[in-house]
């Protein structure tokens, strides 16, 4: 079914190419569809579809239709810059929606800033990048895990912190910016413990044991998780057969949504925590329209929707409003029309892009119900405007990104330098 | 008797709300803990008092209405409010709905904002429990909306239970209640346990709150009295008392009661060491047990016939799927389908096992490189199927009753019951594997033929069907191996992958072609990663064991326990 519509975007790509070339307007899809990361990002693919499905039903974008070409980087880093270069240079596609993992975005950024290509990157993650080729429609850190520990702080009074993550780059710069700001905050380096996990890691005896040992010394202790996808499984099944219940130490979660919920039995989460810029029980009409559209497209009304799939359809209405204001689809300058323009969030509310490329966004905490959705139990009064550059880093406190007046997306305010496109 | 009946009359209601929720918890105390039983009860025995006390009851179980009517429009600091008052109310089945509110079966109806205990008891239809009288009120299907709580809420509630239920006649009830009011300690609770003390029976219970009554002496004003508290806490292996004791041997004006402290710390942290390193061996044991069962199917295919099977992950993998569709089989008895996973998951695993040996691996005998990428071409195969089949999410799995909770020996140690499962389930897959190599024809001949191919087939043996059935013994024990992961990991396309390194890792570091050398490799490899974990983390513990195995197998190319004499020169 799956390769069906891969092979029949790719033929109907390669046929309509010569003929329809000047009457549709392409738009690339950089997902996984095999591999380990397909879990996540298959379903981005298919909002990426719908949404262009439903732009088509409107009539399309500037007298044009719109036209999908999905490729399948296989969860292989190096080959995201390969099928990355194929999408610019062969497809000539005027936009990509993609990427996941980081690690999957760093590998593509150098094409897109070689081919000026113009690429769309729905999820959270660790900031300390802004690009003149990229928008970033998910959360940066001052969106999500800088909120979840002023929550956990204020609202849950947590003394003790346990900052626990797979081994890779976003939890590493996640982790390295919460340390930074709760030392600032007044929190003494024996009351953090952090902790590094393989990928795919299933044995937490130990790690879960160490925990409930550093949460006994009589102060509210928290766990701050950037533990990735498979991980969490098992994880969250030893934290119950441990008999660890979120009244004592509550896990708030940043990459646990309601996708990754609905493969798991949820008895043992019921009461922990996920911090994310939407959730699927929100009750907003935006939100129960899109959700119908949704059924409707992937054909069961059992599917979730979650945080990076609404980041996708507000990059996505961004993308078609910047296009209709500029009145073509040319990259440069649909990214100079693009700052500035608002579209409603799903869940109340405005995104707006700002000139550092990221957008405004509401932050809530939920605590996870045993039907598998999530519990709104405290929100941010107002969107959160991204910031690319961690204000709690060293060596990046200092640089700000600004794509309007100063033209660079690293810009030292002490040195007054630019250091040029290298991120 | 006679002392409720001169305290009923204080109206509750009347004080501040915090003032009147203390108040009437002593008020509750002395109502519960010098009648023993329920106060409805009471009614029924007694003449004058106990009948001003069922007027009394009455009047609370009439206010507790409007309170449980407000609980479904309240936010959660509302609703905390709200519980509050309802303990404070004392009403005869405040507990029974403060319960059902804990476990989420508090609902209220849509049409008259009516609060019921329903029970899910067939599709989308709900048995109804009136919680002001705890009597069955109908069913309805449609048009409830469940009260949620939240953890701060559920936190209060398990409070204002475990004050309710120090005086339930189940032993159980009452320990687990004397726990969690022990642990957090308070006036009132204290002055709950002060009177629970002399009437308990149970021993474990008395020794519960004789607990935390010694804990809130140690704030007594005489030094005397810390003293006696010292002395009687010495030994205990509750948290609590270990944090209070870590605070008084730091911080007491008292030098003596300091000294006794620091002492009483120091023997508490002997024996939370002892209990450290028992707990550190039996998570080193269980996951040892994992990487056994893991490889112990390769042992037979890798270690006895000498085919490098890549796919051997895959056949785990559809082992645990096998679990998934016997759990949709039988979605009422989780327990039941868990235990004929076993048989279904040896069975589909080892027909997959069969097919791919008669399939493709019997033309690739002797040529170990092609066998190699053949596996390998069919387990990314595999995947893709069963991504095809049940998408590329990871299934759920749930995890029958007597597999989850822990064995609690004490505050220090506790060890998980799926675990201690698993760990017994390995051993028993690993006797039986060896009755059947060692005590059955077919493992008569599968013996032989690795042994020696052409002779065993002089003696007439089939060799070709004796390939098959061992590469299919070996594929169904990865498949029971599955069934045990599904209890531990995720059920999904990437299941195998994650194993397959480490099941070959345990099967070289034992010995090729050794069972009793993949047991205790795959233990000790189990017990190492654990005793490292502290101190190095969970990656570079990993690493470590790499780098220990690889400089072992140079020193020691056949492994812990090779293969000797005659036959050990045809591997």
């Amino acid at each position: 079914m799956k390769l069906k519509t891969i092979l029949t975007a790719a033929a109907l790509g390669a046929a309509s190419f010569a003929a329809q070339a000047a009457d549709t307007i392409k738009v690339g899809v950089l997902h996984s569809l095999s591999g380990t990361m397909a879990i996540s990002e298959t379903t981005l693919k298919d909002t990426v579809l719908m949404m262009i499905d439903e732009q088509n039903k409107k009539g399309g974008l500037l007298g044009k239709k719109l036209e999908p070409v999905v490729v399948d980087p296989a969860s292989n880093w190096p080959l995201f810059a390969e099928k990355a270069r194929e999408l610019l240079a062969k497809d000539k596609v005027d936009v990509v929606f993609g990427c996941w993992t980081s690690v999957s975005r760093k590998s593509v950024l150098p094409v897109f800033e070689e081919l000026n290509g113009l690429l769309f990157y729905p999820v959270q993650y660790e900031g300390e990048e802004s690009s003149k080729n990229v928008f970033y429609t998910g959360a940066a850190p001052n969106q999500q895990a800088i909120p979840a520990v002023d929550y956990l702080m204020n609202d849950v009074g947590v003394k003790r912190w346990v900052l626990a993550g797979t081994d890779y780059v976003y939890p590493r710069t996640t982790n390295k910016i919460l340390e930074a700001y709760l030392k600032a905050k007044g929190v003494k380096q024996e009351d953090i413990m952090i902790n590094y996990t393989p990928f795919g890691h299933s044995d937490w005896q130990s790690i879960v044991s160490d925990i409930k040992k550093f949460g006994s010394a009589g102060k509210k202790t928290a766990v701050v998780s950037t533990i990735n996808g498979d991980a969490n499984v098992p994880f969250y099944k030893e934290l119950g057969n441990q008999k660890i219940s979120a009244e004592d130490i509550p896990v708030v979660a940043f990459s646990v949504g309601e996708e990754e919920l609905a493969g798991l039995d949820t008895k043992p989460l019921v009461g922990h925590l996920a911090a994310w810029n939407y959730f699927m029980s929100i009750d907003t009409p935006e939100n129960e329209k899109l959700i119908d559209t949704w059924h409707q497209y992937i054909k069961n009304d059992k599917r979730t929707f979650n945080d990076p799939m609404e980041a996708t359809v507000i990059g996505f209405n961004l993308w078609a409003k910047a296009v209709e204001k500029a009145k073509t689809t040319d990259v440069d300058t649909v990214s100079s029309a693009i700052i500035g323009i608002e579209t409603p969030n799903l869940t109340g509310g405005t995104a707006k892009f700002l000139p550092n490329h990221h957008l405004t966004k509401p932050v809530f905490i939920g605590e996870v119900r045993d039907d598998g959705q999530f519990d709104v139990v405290w929100e941010t009064e107002k969107e959160v405007p991204g910031d690319a550059w961690s204000d709690f880093l060293e060596g990046s406190k200092d640089i700000e990104a600004d794509w309007v007046k100063l033209k660079c997306g690293n810009y030292n305010t002490k040195t007054k330098e630019c250091s040029g496109q290298n991120y | 008797m006679t002392d409720h009946a001169t305290l009923v009359p204080t109206p509750p209601a009347a004080r501040g709300r915090a003032g009147a929720m203390r108040g009437v918890r002593i008020w509750l105390a002395a109502l519960l803990l010098g009648l023993g039983p329920a106060p409805a009860l009471m009614a029924q025995d007694d003449s004058a008092d106990a009948g001003q006390a069922a007027t009394a009851s009455q009047d609370a179980s009439a206010t507790l209405a409007p309170l449980l009517a407000e609980l479904g429009g309240a936010g959660y600091r509302e609703k905390q409010a709200l519980v509050a008052r309802m303990v404070a109310l004392g009403a005869p089945n405040t507990r029974l709905a403060l319960r059902a509110f804990l476990d989420g079966a508090l609902y209220q109806r849509a049409a008259d904002g009516k609060v019921f205990i329903a029970v899910e008891d067939g599709d989308d239809h709900y048995s109804l429990t009136d919680p002001l009288t705890g009597a069955a009120a109908g069913g309805a299907s449609g048009g409830l909306k469940r009260i949620r709580t939240n953890n701060a809420l559920r936190k209060a509630l398990r409070q204002a239970i475990a004050q309710f239920e120090l005086s339930d006649p189940d032993a159980a009830v009452r320990l687990a209640s004397a726990r969690e009011l022990v642990d957090d300690l308070d006036e009132d609770t204290v002055a709950l346990l002060r009177q629970r003390a002399p009437v308990e029976k149970d021993a474990e219970v008395l020794a519960e709150i004789e607990t935390g009554l010694a804990l809130a002496d140690l704030g007594s004003a005489d030094a005397e009295g810390r003293m006696a508290a010292i002395e009687h806490l010495r030994g205990s292996m509750k948290t609590a008392v270990y944090n209070r004791l870590n605070l008084i041997a730091e911080g007491d004006p008292d030098t003596a009661v300091r000294k006794a402290a620091a002492a009483a710390v120091r023997g508490i942290d002997g024996w939370r060491k002892v209990y450290g390193w028992i707990e550190t061996l039996f998570f080193g044991m269980s996951l040892g047990s994992v990487l056994v069962l893991a490889a112990i199917g390769l042992a037979i295919t890798f270690g006895v016939m000498g085919v490098i099977n890549m796919a051997h992950g895959e056949l785990m993998m559809i082992g645990a799927y096998t679990t998934y569709c016997m759990q949709l089989l039988m979605p009422e008895h989780i327990g039941l389908s868990m235990v004929l996973s076993i048989p279904a998951a040896f069975i589909v695993s080892g027909a997959f096992g069969v097919a791919i040996e008669r399939g493709i691996v019997r033309f690739l005998y002797g040529r170990p490189l092609e066998t190699l990428l053949a596996t390998f071409g069919l387990s990314l195969i595999l995947q893709q199927l069963v991504r095809s089949i049940f998408s590329p999410l990871n299934r759920s799995v749930s995890t029958p009753d007597f597999m989850s909770g822990t064995l609690q020996i004490n505050e220090a140690l506790s060890l998980t019951y799926n675990r201690l499962y698993i760990i017994v389930f390995a051993l028993i897959v690993f006797v039986l594997l060896q009755l059947i190599l060692k005590r059955t024809t077919l493992g008569l001949k599968v013996r032989a033929v690795s042994q020696n191919r052409a002779m065993a087939r002089a003696m007439g043996i089939r060799s070709e069907w004796v390939d098959a059935a061992t590469f299919g013994l070996g594929a169904g024990i990865a498949g029971v191996a599955g069934v045990a992961l599904s209890q531990l990991t995720n059920v999904g396309p990437n299941l195998g992958q994650s194993y397959i390194i480490d099941s070959f890792m345990v099967v070289v570091f034992g010995g090729v072609g050794n069972l009793w050398g993949t047991l205790i490799s795959g233990l000790s490899l189990g017990v190492i990663n654990k005793l490292l974990e502290p101190y190095s983390g969970a990656v570079l513990a990993k690493i470590l064991v790499l780098v220990f195995l690889i400089l072992f197998i140079q020193r020691r190319p056949r492994g812990l326990f090779p293969h000797k004499g005659r036959a050990a020169e045809g591997h």
